[in-house]
């Protein structure tokens, strides 16, 4: 895009505005990439006041963990080839079973790729190399995985980590499902009463989500004894169990779901199905066959919000599921609860930076849909 | 589409908003009105001691829960109408605060301390939002299309990251001593504890939240700024209008309608404030109202939640919200449909 000299802005404005780029992306990333590094050193280094012996670790060095220049290298080196891997893997994947399938797989690929290199190829090959290199051998930058270690091993976290995909897997699935269908019947329906399902929606996305669980909660709890009548003995108690709060959850990301693939929907030509019900089709085989070929652009974005809400939930789960299917972020209060020591605190940032880590993938690889999916709601909505 | 199929298609979700939203909401409203506690009865129990030339007995009164067949506590439900939103506002302490005229004893009760941060926190990070998502955006436009890409990759991590974590990752740079908090202590030369009074916790709640939503606020400003009209910009700059002014004049009345849209989902959503009490630990400091829910929703020491009054408050907080909410929400209305409602 080339804009007529007299639109270019000066080379100060110009300047300005990188100076403040510049700026605003330190602050966006910088608690994010410092809290991984603190999570990588012993206690003393983690809470330091002095931010190179967080950086460089002194205190942990000390303790004999680190990693040497050459250590570093290989590490870098290891990572830059993994992420580098992942577009051509894919593009080779492609042709097995579409573009998002080929992208996951290979990403899934990588990861396990990156794991294996982390926890045998890297320790293996430093371990041997190092003593031989002199200088460039020796421990130059305190590091340490004690702490993931801990937390997902000791801390059993991997529990946590199973319940939030159960929960947030079955948000996106049935929230998308349910959503779509939804999306399309208000986006092809000329009634009145389309309009006021959706006005209506955009109110239930301004409560308080504490407000719901409050009417969720005595039912949930006294379950048993008021389905006992319908279900016999076999009567569950819904509070604690995931299922409820899957559908909980699908319930309160339901408006936003069906505004924004109502919009999706909207901007499908609707000449598409309706050449097919002029070829006989009734609105559930068109929608079949000529709609779900072309909607995955629309559904994956919505997905993506769904898993976000399913994921970054604290509210809800923490309050209706029980100790033994806590998803990881109400689990991670039981870390900094603790926090006795500085080593539990250190842990808990661990456990932390584990939650971000899959949400960092995510944006890596779905930028340019969650980037659409924020602007469609807006522009259209 | 006729009413049978449309039925079908939308039905699912109608349903599930129906069971799960609007049928909550209609009981959180009866159960304010009411309260469930355990049936106790009055017993007379006489305990006798061993004494040196008689037994030494006394009868005492004691209450104690009804049991049921199975063992359980009986509990009975009995309409006490306001009594719940009575216990939740302290009316009477509110009483004696206008009488003796003392304001900041106002502030020492939990409802009205919470509703006091909950629309302070809500109005102030509403402008300092979208100013900075209109700053992002306008930087980006300015710079080269080049490094669009990475900005916006760096931005969406705020965005995206979990809200408890994303508050607890910057109260970790100033706990105890730490980096931040040593580099404010060397710059002002003076002894700070951020997490020692509630105003520098609300300061740091505040910057969290811009943190976490400038960034949508950006990406959605900018993709507002690629629609803008070049003809318009061309004629001002040729009428000598300077930058301001054709950002002041031309710019900003085309993004009106996205930042109407930002305000409103803004207000909704900081409304909400309660994962930011959580993660900076601040239940001792500050609170917020959707947090007083919460609090009654998780059982205390004995184990009962006080079901009544977090109804009573998730009411009163409904009724915040849609106060809030109706003059933007009929602004936008008239603008859209030229009615009056």
């Amino acid at each position: 895009m080339s804009l007529p000299r007299a639109l270019q802005p000066s080379a100060s404005l110009k300047a300005c505005a990188f100076g403040f780029l510049g700026f605003w992306c330190v602050i966006a990333a910088f608690p994010i990439l410092w809290i991984t590094v603190m999570s990588l050193k012993d206690p003393i280094d983690a809470f330091s006041s002095n931010p190179f012996h967080v950086v460089f670790g002194s205190a942990t060095r000390e303790t004999g963990t680190g990693v040497s220049a050459f250590g570093l290298v290989l590490g870098l080196a290891l990572a830059v080839g993994a992420i580098s891997a992942v577009p051509a893997l894919a593009k080779g994947l492609t042709p097995l079973g579409g573009r998002f399938v080929a992208w996951g797989l290979s990403s899934a690929a990588t990861l396990v790729g990156l794991l294996i290199a982390a926890f045998l190829l890297w320790p293996g090959v430093t371990g041997v190399l190092d003593p031989w290199l002199g200088i460039f051998g020796r421990p130059m930058i305190g590091f340490t995985v004690d702490h993931y270690v801990s937390v997902w091993v000791h801390g059993e976290f991997y529990r946590n980590f199973i319940n939030s995909m159960i929960v947030t897997s079955g948000v996106v699935m049935i929230s998308i499902t349910v959503g779509t269908l939804a999306g399309f019947g208000l986006a092809r329906c000329r009634m009145k009463i389309a309009f006021w399902i959706l006005i209506v929606a955009l109110i239930f996305r301004a409560l308080p989500h504490s407000v719901l669980v409050s009417g969720y909660l005595p039912v949930f709890v006294n379950s048993a004894a008021i389905l006992r009548p319908v279900l016999g003995e076999a009567a569950p108690t819904l509070y604690g169990m995931p299922l409820p709060v899957i559908f909980v959850l699908v319930a309160i990301n339901q408006p936003f779901t069906i505004w924004m693939l109502r919009s999706f929907f909207a901007s499908i030509p609707p000449e598409l199905d309706e050449s097919a019900r002029v070829d006989g089709c009734t609105y559930l085989q068109a929608f079949r066959l000529v709609i779900i070929p072309v909607m995955w652009p629309g559904v994956i974005t919505t997905a993506l919000f769904s898993f976000l809400l399913g994921y970054n939930d604290f509210l809800v789960t923490s309050l209706l599921l029980d100790a033994q299917n806590q998803t990881m972020v109400p689990a991670i209060t039981s870390f900094f609860n603790r926090e006795t020591t500085s080593t539990d605190q250190v842990r808990a940032v661990a456990a932390a930076v584990s939650i971000t880590a899959p949400l960092f993938f995510l944006v890596m690889i779905f930028q340019k849909q969650i980037v659409s999916g924020l602007t469609a709601g807006a522009v259209k909505g | 589409m006729n009413a049978r199929t449309f039925a079908w298609f939308v039905g699912p979700s109608v349903l599930m908003m129906l069971v799960f939203i609007a049928a909550p909401l209609v009981s959180v409203f009866i159960q304010s009105f009411h309260v469930t506690s355990p049936v106790l009865e009055t017993v007379e129990v006489e305990t006798c001691t061993p004494g040196f030339a008689a037994q030494i007995c006394e009868t005492e009164t004691k209450t104690r829960p009804l049991l049921d067949d199975a063992g359980k506590v009986i509990t009975s439900t009995e309409f006490v109408g306001l009594q719940s939103y009575r216990n939740v506002l302290e009316l009477s302490r509110v009483a004696d605060v206008f009488a003796k005229g003392n304001w900041s004893g106002l502030l020492a009760i939990d409802f009205w301390k919470a509703l006091r941060f909950t629309l302070t926190f809500t109005f102030i990070t509403l402008p300092i939002m979208l100013s900075t998502g209109l700053a992002i955006a306008l930087a980006v436009n300015l710079a080269t299309e080049r490094i669009k890409g990475q900005v916006i990759f760096v931005s969406l991590l705020p965005f995206i990251i979990t809200p408890v974590i994303g508050a607890l990752s910057i109260r970790w740079l100033f706990i105890g001593d730490g980096i931040l908090t040593a580099l404010l202590e060397w710059w002002l030369e003076a002894d700070i504890a951020m997490f020692a009074q509630a105003w520098t916790i609300e300061i740091l709640m505040l910057f969290y939240r811009v943190w976490h939503v400038a960034p949508f606020a950006f990406i959605v400003l900018y993709a507002g700024l690629q629609t803008l009209n070049m003809d318009s910009i061309e004629s001002a700059i040729i009428d000598g209008a300077s930058r301001w002014q054709r950002l002041r004049y031309i710019v900003i009345p085309h993004l009106m309608p996205l930042i109407v849209f930002l305000s409103i989902i803004h207000l909704m959503d900081s409304y909400r404030v309660f994962e930011e009490i959580v993660g900076f630990a601040s239940e001792s400091h500050v609170i917020s109202l959707q947090w007083i829910t919460y609090d009654f929703l998780t059982p205390d020491d004995a184990g009962n939640r006080s079901i009544s009054r977090a109804s009573a408050s998730s009411m009163l907080t409904m009724i915040g919200i849609a106060i809030i909410l109706i003059f933007p929400l009929r602004q936008t209305w008239r603008d859209y449909y030229g009615r009056k409602i």
